[in-house]
């Protein structure tokens, strides 16, 4: 039993960074129907970006950290949407998604080249050390990082729902005309989606690189289980994606202690195959409709 | 697609083939080797560009396929002893029917579900490759992959496979050339163009978009079948889900939804990193680059770029024509 809440504990910590990418996925994909096939190497780089700026420049971390994010946040937030999405949105939503996937390409392959192809630790933002709590031995790390992320997925609720810019943020994904009839500065709140899910990324790469080390090629298993939180949460809803996290990381650290661990990728796959055929707008989500 | 340009498509085909069929011979065996590998991967990135380029679906499984294809094919001859053509035939079979299985239950829900599911797909398949080392050999592979015998004649040297290649990847792309001419091809189109008219016409769409995609997945099992004699040794790594996203990558560098498109785009993707060997590791980023930038300048790809030229130069001498709007 003690061995299951701690796995329990592991899954809720991985499932919270996971959210925070399905979050920012379902954000941009409100806004701007773009698919981002790329956010898996959006939640790779910021760390890969941190540590090139500490063994590449000699910067001590927590300025590195601090330019990091910020280089980051300009970079992928509002130089993807003015030099990706701005110009190709117009051909539609196929050519988009498969810039993204070349987008993803040049991410992962600029980390290998630039920086390094060995994995690289990343230092932790907690000491990691385990508590022994009811005999239930608990990573400090793990409650760390359900803390932080639970904190900026609480701050991001109560922006989008409780204040002006972000009722009118709801307002430009739901209906943009109406919105821009209604005075809304749609364009402005379309980017502001781009740099939120680019700040979620960020926090999401500082969170788990210390876990997973970090390496050019995580993009591909994170990106796959943001997808995943995503639709098995539900497409079109904030709490969606949270949930989805939440469900996937479990089902990945149960599945790897219990059922075989060269197999643990399958079970949330099963998972996605099975939400799909069932209740494909996702747990959470709501029925879109079809337009003519 | 009048009757002319497609006419067009024939002859370059079959122009194409005469001059792959004796190009080799001042090429060495490496050079061999990356003219059959250009072509092998067209056969693949043609199955895509039905699936892409005609019946607008994402499928990111047709390196996944590709490698069920060549893993069945290297299994059958090499295990079962089974002649390579019928390993090929149950290839493309396999995957016809595993893309129907796919497709069915993400099909019937919204087009763009396709992508997931085929992205899951792609990484089972994977994890299967790896794993299951009793029957793929896990990351060691499967190794000495017999090449064809045809009438007698043995393929063993790169120059009779790679004509071998080049005669099966002319039957595969007269087969879909003739199919897109044929009502299911035009039917395919009706899909692409407008789903809900199409379906109002009486198109049953879900089986159409269905079979396109099996279709499609059928032609990377093909590929496969013929990867795998060619390079003689397979493992699991060239089938991952990045390989997939190339192969889309292709699919529009070359033009999708082009009859030949899939030829130009794999020559990007195949041939492109020769020419670039004095970069080092950089040219995935500079195809990649390539690929973003002709989506934003023109998003029908290489061939879509030949024919806007062609059609400025031919409207130039006329000075007649009235400037088309946003043309200049």
């Amino acid at each position: 039993m003690a061995e299951f809440i701690a796995y329990l504990i592991a899954g809720l910590a991985t499932g919270a960074i996971y959210a925070l990418a399905a979050i920012g996925f379902t954000l941009v994909w409100q806004t701007s129907q773009t698919i981002n096939f790329a956010q898996g190497e959006f939640v790779m780089l910021p760390a890969i970006l941190i540590l090139a700026a500490v063994k590449l420049a000699g910067l001590p971390l927590w300025i590195a950290v601090i330019l990091g994010i910020a280089a980051f946040i300009l970079l992928f937030g509002w130089g993807f949407k003015l030099v990706i999405v701005d110009p190709m949105i117009r051909h539609g939503v196929l050519p988009l998604a498969i810039a993204t996937m070349a987008l993803s390409i040049i991410m992962k392959e600029g980390a290998k080249d630039g920086f390094t192809a060995e994995a690289q630790t990343f230092p932790s933002l907690v000491p990691q050390e385990t508590v022994t709590f009811l005999g239930i031995s608990i990573s400090l790390q793990h409650i760390a990082i359900i803390v932080v992320a639970c904190v900026a997925i609480g701050a991001l609720q109560w922006f989008v729902t409780q204040t002006k810019t972000g009722r009118q943020m709801q307002a430009s994904a739901q209906n943009p005309n109406v919105a821009l009839i209604l005075g809304i500065p749609v364009a402005q709140m379309v980017m502001l989606t781009f740099l939120i899910n680019a700040a979620l990324a960020a926090l999401a790469s500082i969170l788990i690189s210390p876990i997973y080390l970090a390496k050019f090629s995580n993009g591909e298993v994170i990106g796959l289980f943001a997808f995943i939180a995503a639709i098995v949460g539900g497409f079109n809803q904030v709490r969606g994606a949270l949930a989805g996290g939440l469900i996937v990381g479990v089902i990945d650290s149960l599945a790897a202690a219990y059922i075989s661990t060269s197999y643990r990728l399958a079970v949330p796959l099963v998972l996605l195959v099975v939400i799909i055929l069932i209740k494909p707008e996702g747990l959470f989500g709501r029925k879109e409709e079809r337009a003519v | 697609m009048n009757a002319s340009r497609v006419d067009g498509v024939l002859v370059t085909l079959l122009l194409g083939v005469l001059i792959l069929w004796f190009a080799p011979a001042s090429m060495g065996r490496y050079g061999t080797y990356v003219l059959s590998l250009w072509i092998v991967t067209a056969v693949a990135v043609m199955g895509l560009n039905l699936t892409l380029g005609v019946a607008g679906l994402k499928s990111l499984a047709q390196a996944a396929f590709m490698g069920i294809g060549a893993y069945a094919t290297a299994l059958l001859t090499t295990k079962a002893g089974i002649g390579w053509f019928p390993a090929f035939m149950i290839s493309g079979a396999l995957c016809f029917v595993v893309g129907l299985f796919l497709g069915f239950p993400a099909l019937r829900v919204k087009a763009h579900y396709l992508a997931f599911v085929t992205l899951a797909f792609s990484t089972l398949v994977w994890l299967v490759l790896r794993n299951e080392q009793w029957l793929t050999g896990g990351v060691f592979g499967l190794s000495n992959i017999p090449r064809p015998v045809i009438f007698g004649i043995k393929t063993d040297n790169a120059l009779p496979f790679h004509r071998f290649v080049v005669v099966v990847t002319l039957a595969l792309a007269l087969i879909l050339w003739w199919l897109l001419r044929s009502p299911w091809g035009r039917a395919f189109l009706a899909l692409r163009e407008n789903p809900v008219r199409a379906a109002s016409l009486g198109i049953n769409i879900r089986a159409y978009t269905l079979l396109a995609f099996a279709i499609g997945s059928a032609y990377a099992g093909f590929a496969g079948a013929l990867y795998a004699p060619l390079v003689e040794f397979i493992d699991p790594s060239p089938f991952q889900l990045s390989a997939s996203f190339f192969l889309l990558l292709m699919v529009v560098a070359g033009g999708s939804g082009y009859q030949l498109g899939p030829f130009v785009g794999a020559l990007l993707g195949v041939v492109l990193p020769e020419w670039l060997r004095f970069t080092g590791g950089l040219y995935l980023i500079i195809f990649a680059g390539i690929v973003i930038a002709l989506l934003i300048a023109c998003p029908q790809g290489v061939l879509g770029l030949f024919e806007r030229g062609w059609a400025a130069v031919k409207r130039r001498p006329m000075g007649a024509n009235p400037p088309v709007k946003g043309a200049a």
